[in-house]
């Protein structure tokens, strides 16, 4: 027994993290010891959607795929086309097991010709050791070589710029470039999971504490703070993001048969290049088109203001689906669910109910609350998008 | 009229949970034990002055929550510690800790293979996908595929209907998993030897096989489909030994009305004009009763206790070649203190956990093939636990028990009976084995109690010592067991029934075969069925 | 672009009968086979001047006859030398036990075995019927299936249930078990148990102490409900098969390119599209059947990286281990077995004195070592068949038991140790039989590997085991000849029913290539 394995692991700008996590509430991710919330949920989600917001990123898995083969690699595996994606960008994916089925989502960052990062929400060893057979590449989990914040908010960018990073305003969704950083190669991407302008910073871990406080630095102008991973909740199903583990289950960890989903039942079948005559459940995945799917994902527009945490959803009085994931969304001022609904229900503009239980001093309550099916996130800014930047 | 409904031979945890539904239901129930003392192998004894030994079973996971509940086990008497996962040490002086924790189980595989600690999690839900499908047919009796019996042939509709909902390879996936090796199944998981050596063992307890045998996938996921408080796989001490099971079913059973004879060995069921009518006692006492259950092996209930007379041919043949060999011993011993290993600190939550010593494959494979050549292996594979560290009733304060379950050891040595120099033989290698890792292990022994299959099959009465009364492959698993056309507990004689685990679904402390039989005999006698069912959707 | 409707890779037994079904439905096929001669493990080999030998496969017993006569492979050359040969069970104090189909023979075989012999036999027979019948079909799946397995399942149900009930209880008992068990219920003769038992591990990974060993033996009985009542021998040597086989194909119409070895299987898009040989030529044709073993067609020949990351798991997994090697003897004199006459020396003959002693001999190779005595049968094929050996010399092949594919240190290192443990494990038998050698020829498992192209040198491509049988041969999800790749299909021992130059793969695979005609 290694003694640092007994405690939970601490990410490089743990230092940092621990000083200003002032409630001290604490989360477990990916065996990291990271926190839920630094000072008040609420007010950290306004860092996000008003001035600048830091997470610590690093316990996400990372991995380094690199050889001859890593764009082959990376296009059998993936459902989108791989090999569109140019050098220093980012590339949002899916990848499906050979039934089709969602195994997780991730980003994809071209670094160099046949140099190439995964970062995916669960740990991917075992799969990319199976996807790598027959291709030349090299597949390296350097999760804990490269340590990452992500800095989003209006004021993201001129934080950055403050901190040094000249001509970021000039670097499009997702974009990469790099920078030097005491000696180091400071990777900046304009990638994140808040759904509002941001950027996501890679650094050698040696560098990470100087990189917080010269951020904080910088920030302090543009009245940055950090947040946790329950503020990070809120803007992600406010802007429409799905969670694997918690969205859907994901394949390799599915026990029950039929309650994993495939990419087009889970409304991200733009990820799916269908052109493309060779990727990892495909066979699968037209079948399904031609025969159609069992399940449709819909955000959904909630009558009220009682969060339709783990509801049933309902066409009259037959329950045709379940919520995922549920937030009262505070900039869009709106209450939205993302729902799992059977075919052929959840067409846009449909009117369902969400039969939604809560509870007021001990009291729990029923409510059938009348909702109805968007065509898209409630949250979806210009400046997310608008390059150059802009600078509040 | 007779002074007994029925008559339960062997007060063992399933001859126990067997006579208390039927207690319960009304019957007047004797459970019949040869031993002074109850509980089979299911047993504490106080063998050297202080200290408590589970001299043959030792830890707790299968036992049926259900039964648990429903017989009020926990008000009688009956308290269950779980521990946290295990450790197996290696030759290099390093180890494998197989801890509880799910992220410390992570970086401790991680440690060895990241590869493997990602497997783990797919290992993790491939097992669990077997033990769902099995759970719910525990507290059922296995359908009869030849049978065109309504109630057969609804049991086997729900049977299949649970197979077909896994698709075609997962069917497919089910199938090869029952036909398996457990090494060749770890092989498609692990690369590292120690984390497929330490996750093996499950898959040779108590068998005749080996690692690379087919067949012991499933035996495996035999000792994976338990749960304490619901924690599928995990496993735990009954707190004062595996005697307090025994205990408490009894205090259930007599609650109920039922009573113990101890001291009452049986010589044969009688049976009159194709009707059980009792049982004879060795000491030439009868007693009556029109139903007789056995919660002995199938081998001792066909070829012991009945008059091969009264048994139709086949059933004796069957009998004569049900696989119930022997293959594992145990070693008991009251420790001075608590023994240090290397490179383990004595604080090591691995070390309250399940400790083994063979940390590859190939050393588990080649302490088998001692077994086929008729010796005990001479670097056994060991399951070694010290209970006293979470209970404290076992020993004296400071002072420690330790359980060595060990495999293999033969029913007979080289085609020879058992000599007290073999058991001596046995008894040094498994001791040298652990004090390879422990140097003040041997000095901390105060007594060791060792038991061959010799020692097992005298004192407890199963047959070579088979610690399943039966083994645990296919063959003689769910409609085959004991064996085909009579494995609904039901006898070949009216009013003679079979409660033990060599019936579905098997050995391993599960109460689940008395159980199942009380349900049987209940249905015969057209009483209300008081059996509960197994809970939905584990 | 296509030059070919079908272009068959490998032309082994299996290749060509596949390639004789498809041309007899008009399509034009190609079969294109590495080595210099049709047939694969059906082949003769010179290994002295003069000296011809079965190279690989020395045994017919299980070659389905509804093959011989609709590929009137009697009328293109094929012809036995000898049918019905005993099996002999040497042993070293020259009582030795003969094995007939329906009886036993020798000094110590007492009524009872010989009795229980003809009881076994008989119960036996009726399962290995039951597993004749499934092999004539695809195997059928279990949840998705269509009329055709519906059909196969119906027989099989019925094929149980004709059974009656204890035989069926029985059955499913026997499956599971290993024949050690089987032959210790059954027989008190050790020599007698161990000849039975050596079918039940021939050309396996396993001892009889292993589960599956009874499916195996079921399997090699199969040959019997053919109306092989024993082993039998082809005149000039196995390869007068491939022979055969290859002629039968050109008369159909099939084009059969020999020495031209398959480096790839091509793939456009979604489908294969031809293939590539070993000097560049590229070949087209938009259905590949692939008559190598299922591993080395998605590892060598198609790539893994050209299927689903999923399907290349199971790839990987097939398990696909040997523990069997070939000994040949070029003989200047008849040998002299011990207490046998000339006719019985052209016999099946055996050595395996106990099942203890084959489990032994097992032992070894699960530890990657060679048998230091293994298991071993003999073929004196020159006996039976004069044009094998010049006239007064002999040739003998045999069989032995166990070889790993390569041990610690490499095959240079232990060949000729290995060859001279099993030679004077044979004097033993034959006293004087080494002075006789003119030159000997071992085949480990790697060099089967390296001149037949089975991986592992496993002749059944995909062990036999019951993990790996009809709806899990080769693996689960290719189990009806075509796979995951669109054009692609196989047709070797490596699937349903499998190996041991019965054929039905072969045929099977061109039945359901022909029925999904266009949809293929």
């Amino acid at each position: 027994m290694n003694e640092n394995d007994v405690m939970m692991l601490k990410t490089p700008f743990h230092s940092r993290v621990e000083a200003a996590c002032e409630i001290n509430l604490w989360g477990n991710w990916m065996g990291y010891t990271t926190p839920d919330a630094y000072f008040d949920v609420e007010l950290e989600y306004f860092a996000v959607r008003s001035t600048t917001g830091v997470f610590d990123l690093s316990p996400m898995n990372k991995y380094r795929i690199s050889g001859p083969d890593a764009a082959h690699f990376l296009d059998r595996m993936m459902t989108r086309n791989m090999h569109k994606l140019a050098i220093d960008r980012v590339a949002y994916v899916v990848w499906c097991n050979d039934a089709g089925q969602l195994m997780d989502d991730g980003t994809v960052f071209r670094l160099a010709e046949n140099e190439y990062r995964l970062c995916s929400y669960a740990k991917a060893n075992d799969w990319l050791y199976w996807c790598s057979l027959g291709f030349d590449v090299t597949i390296t989990d350097e999760t804990a070589e490269v340590a990452a914040l992500a800095v989003q908010g209006p004021t993201s960018c001129s934080t950055l710029t403050a901190m040094g990073l000249e001509g970021l305003e000039e670097l499009k969704p997702f974009d990469i470039r790099n920078y030097r950083f005491d000696g180091e190669i400071l990777s900046v991407s304009r990638t994140g999971f808040t759904g509002d302008l941001g950027y996501e910073l890679w650094i050698t871990p040696s560098k990470a504490e100087d990189l917080w406080d010269r951020l904080f630095e910088a920030g302090k102008q543009f009245l940055i703070k950090p947040f946790g991973s329950h503020a990070l909740d809120i803007a992600r199903i406010e802007t429409g993001f799905v969670q694997a583990g918690v969205d859907f289950v994901m394949a390799q960890d599915l026990i029950r048969p039929g309650r994993s989903r495939s990419p087009l039942e889970m409304g991200l079948g733009w990820l799916v290049d269908f052109e493309k005559t060779h990727f990892n459940g495909r066979r699968a995945l037209l079948k399904e088109r031609e025969t159609g799917s069992r399940y449709r994902f819909v955000i959904l527009d909630v009558d009220g203001n009682k969060p339709a945490d783990h509801s049933f959803i309902l066409k009259g009085d037959k329950q045709v689906g379940n919520v995922t994931s549920a937030a009262w969304c505070p900039t869009a001022k709106s209450n939205v669910a993302f729902a799992q609904i059977e075919m052929p229900y959840g067409e846009f503009g449909e009117e369902l109910t969400a039969e939604i239980y809560y509870e007021r001093e001990l009291h729990w309550t029923r409510v059938l609350a009348p909702c109805r099916v968007l065509d898209g996130p409630v949250f979806n800014p210009g400046r997310r998008r608008q390059t150059p930047a802009v600078a509040f | 009229m007779d002074k007994y409904d029925v008559i339960v031979i062997g007060a063992g945890h399933n001859g126990l949970t067997n006579g208390a539904y039927l207690a319960k239901s009304g019957l007047r129930v004797a459970v019949l034990e040869r031993n002074p003392y109850i509980g089979g192998a299911t047993v504490s004894r106080e063998l050297h002055k202080g200290w408590f030994y589970s001299n043959c079973s030792y830890v707790c996971s299968l036992l049926r929550p259900e039964i648990t509940r429903d017989l009020e086990l926990p008000r009688h008497g009956l308290q269950v510690v779980p521990y946290g996962g295990g450790v197996t040490m290696m030759r290099n002086g390093d180890h494998f800790g197989n801890y509880h924790d799910h992220d410390r189980q992570y970086r401790e595989m991680a440690r060895f293979s990241k590869r493997d600690a990602n497997a783990y999690e797919r290992y993790a839900a491939d097992v669990m996908k077997q033990t769902r499908l099995i759970r719910p047919f525990l507290l059922k009796r296995p359908p009869d595929p030849t049978s065109l019996k309504l109630r057969d042939l609804k049991d086997l509709a729900e049977f299949a209907g649970a197979f077909l909902d896994m698709g075609e390879e997962g069917l497919a996936d089910t199938i090869r998993f029952w036909t398996k090796s457990v090494g060749d199944y770890l092989d498609e998981y692990f690369e590292t030897d120690v984390i497929k050596a330490h996750m093996a063992g499950s898959g040779i307890i108590g068998t005749a096989l080996g690692v690379y045998s087919p067949g012991t996938a499933y035996v495996l996921l035999h000792h994976y489909m338990g749960d304490v408080d619901g924690n599928v796989g995990e496993w735990g001490f009954a707190r004062g030994g595996m005697g307090a099971v025994a205990d408490a079913l009894a205090k259930s059973f007599q609650s109920f009305g039922g009573e113990i004879i101890c001291d009452a060995d049986v010589d044969q069921i009688t049976i009159k004009n194709g009707k059980t009518t009792g049982v004879a006692l060795k000491n030439g006492n009868e007693i009556g009763a029109p139903i007789v259950v056995s919660n002995l092996d199938p081998k001792r209930t066909f070829l012991d206790v009945m008059d091969p007379a009264d048994l139709p041919e086949e059933v004796i043949k069957k009998a004569e070649k049900f696989k119930i060999r022997g293959s594992s011993g145990k070693l008991n011993i009251a420790l001075d203190g608590l023994p240090t290993f290397n490179n383990l600190p004595n604080d090591s939550p691995l070390r309250v956990g399940e400790m083994h010593f063979s940390d590859s494959l190939t050393r588990l494979e080649r302490a088998y093939d001692d077994w086929k050549d008729g010796t005990w292996s001479k670097d056994p594979y060991v399951d070694m636990l010290i209970p006293t560290q979470v209970d404290p009733t076992m020993a004296p304060p400071g002072k420690h028990m330790m359980s060595v379950f060990v495999q293999y050891a033969p029913p007979k040595i080289e085609g020879e009976e058992w000599t007290d120099a073999d058991k001596d033989g046995f008894e040094k290698s498994v001791l040298d084995q652990i004090s390879a890792y422990s140097p003040d292990f041997k000095d901390l022994i105060l007594h060791c109690e060792t038991r061959t299959p010799r020692e097992i099959e005298a004192e407890v009465g199963l047959t070579e010592g088979n610690i399943f009364q039966g083994e645990l492959t296919f063959d003689q698993l769910l409609f085959n067991r004991p064996f085909p056309g009579y494995a609904q507990y039901r006898g070949p004689i009216k009013g003679m029934y079979m409660c033990g685990s060599g019936t579905h679904p098997g050995g391993g402390v599960m109460a689940a075969p008395g159980a199942n039989a009380a349900r049987e005999i209940l249905a015969d006698l057209k009483r209300p069925d008081i059996i509960p069912g197994g809970y939905a959707d584990d | 672009m296509t030059n070919y409707d079908v272009i068959i890779v490998g032309g082994g037994h299996n290749g060509l009968i596949c390639a004789n079904f498809l041309a007899k439905t008009g399509k034009s096929v190609l079969v294109l086979e590495a080595r210099e001669a049709p047939g694969g493990c059906a082949a003769t080999n010179e290994i002295h001047p003069g000296f011809n030998v079965s190279a690989c496969a020395q045994w017919l017993d299980l070659l389905n006859p509804s093959l011989i006569q609709e590929l009137k492979l009697e009328k293109y050359g094929l012809q036995f030398a000898a049918k019905n040969l005993k099996t002999i069970g040497l042993n070293s104090d020259g009582n030795h036990v003969f094995l007939s189909h329906d009886s036993v023979d020798g000094k110590n075989i007492s009524d009872e075995d010989k009795t229980s012999y003809i009881d076994f036999k008989v119960k036996m027979l009726k399962y290995a019927k039951l597993l004749k019948k499934v092999f004539e079909s695809r195997a059928p799946k279990l949840v998705e299936h269509n009329w055709t397995d519906r059909i196969t399942l119906a027989k099989l149900a019925l094929g149980m249930k004709f059974l009656g009930k204890e035989d069926m209880n029985d059955l499913m008992r026997l499956i599971l078990i290993n024949i050690y068990d089987v032959m210790e219920e059954s027989f008190e003769n050790q020599n007698l148990k161990a000849l039975i038992s050596f079918d039940g591990v021939m050309g396996g990974y396993m001892g009889p102490r292993s589960p599956n060993t009874v499916f195996n033996f079921l399997y090699k009985l199969v040959g019997e409900t053919y109306g092989y009542y024993g082993s039998s021998q082809i005149k000039g040597g196995m390869g007068a098969l491939g022979e055969s086989l290859a002629a039968a194909a050109k008369d159909a119409g099939v084009e059969i390119r020999l020495g031209d070895r398959v480096a790839r299987i091509n793939k456009t898009g979604s489908r294969v599209s031809g293939v590539t040989l070993d000097d560049g030529e590229v070949i087209y044709s938009a259905i590949i059947v692939s008559n190598a073993d299922p591993f080395s067609t998605f590892n060598n020949l198609l790539g893994l990286r050209n299927i689903e990351a999923g399907m290349a798991r199971r790839v990987t997994q097939i398990r696909r281990k040997s523990g069997t090697a070939k000994l040949h003897l070029a003989l200047d004199t008849a040998p002299n077995f011990l207490g046998l006459d000339s006719e019985q020396m052209g016999q099946r003959l055996v050595i395996a004195p106990d099942m203890n002693y084959i489990e032994r001999a097992f032992n070894s190779v699960k530890y990657g070592e060679y048998s230091p005595t293994p298991a071993i049968d003999i073929s004196v094929s020159s006996l039976n068949d004069e044009t094998l050996a010049p006239s007064g010399k002999h040739v003998l092949s045999a069989i032995v038991q166990y070889a790993p594919y390569e041990p610690d240190g490499g095959w240079d290192v232990h060949r000729d140790i290995f060859a001279k443990n099993s030679i004077d494990l044979i004097e033993q038998y034959a006293p004087g039989i080494k002075d006789s050698i003119l030159s000997h020829q071992l085949l480990t498992p790697k060099d089967l590997e390296s001149i037949y192209g089975m991986t592992g040198g496993q002749w059944h491509h995909v062990e036999m085991t019951l993990d790996q049988v009809l709806m899990m041969r080769p693996f689960p999800g290719a189990s009806q000849y075509g796979v995951d790749v669109d054009g692609l299909y196989l047709c070797g021992a490596g699937t349903h029913p499998g190996g041991g130059l019965m054929g039905l793969a072969g045929k099977n695979a061109a039945t359901e290539i022909i029925k999904r005609g266009s949809e293929a």
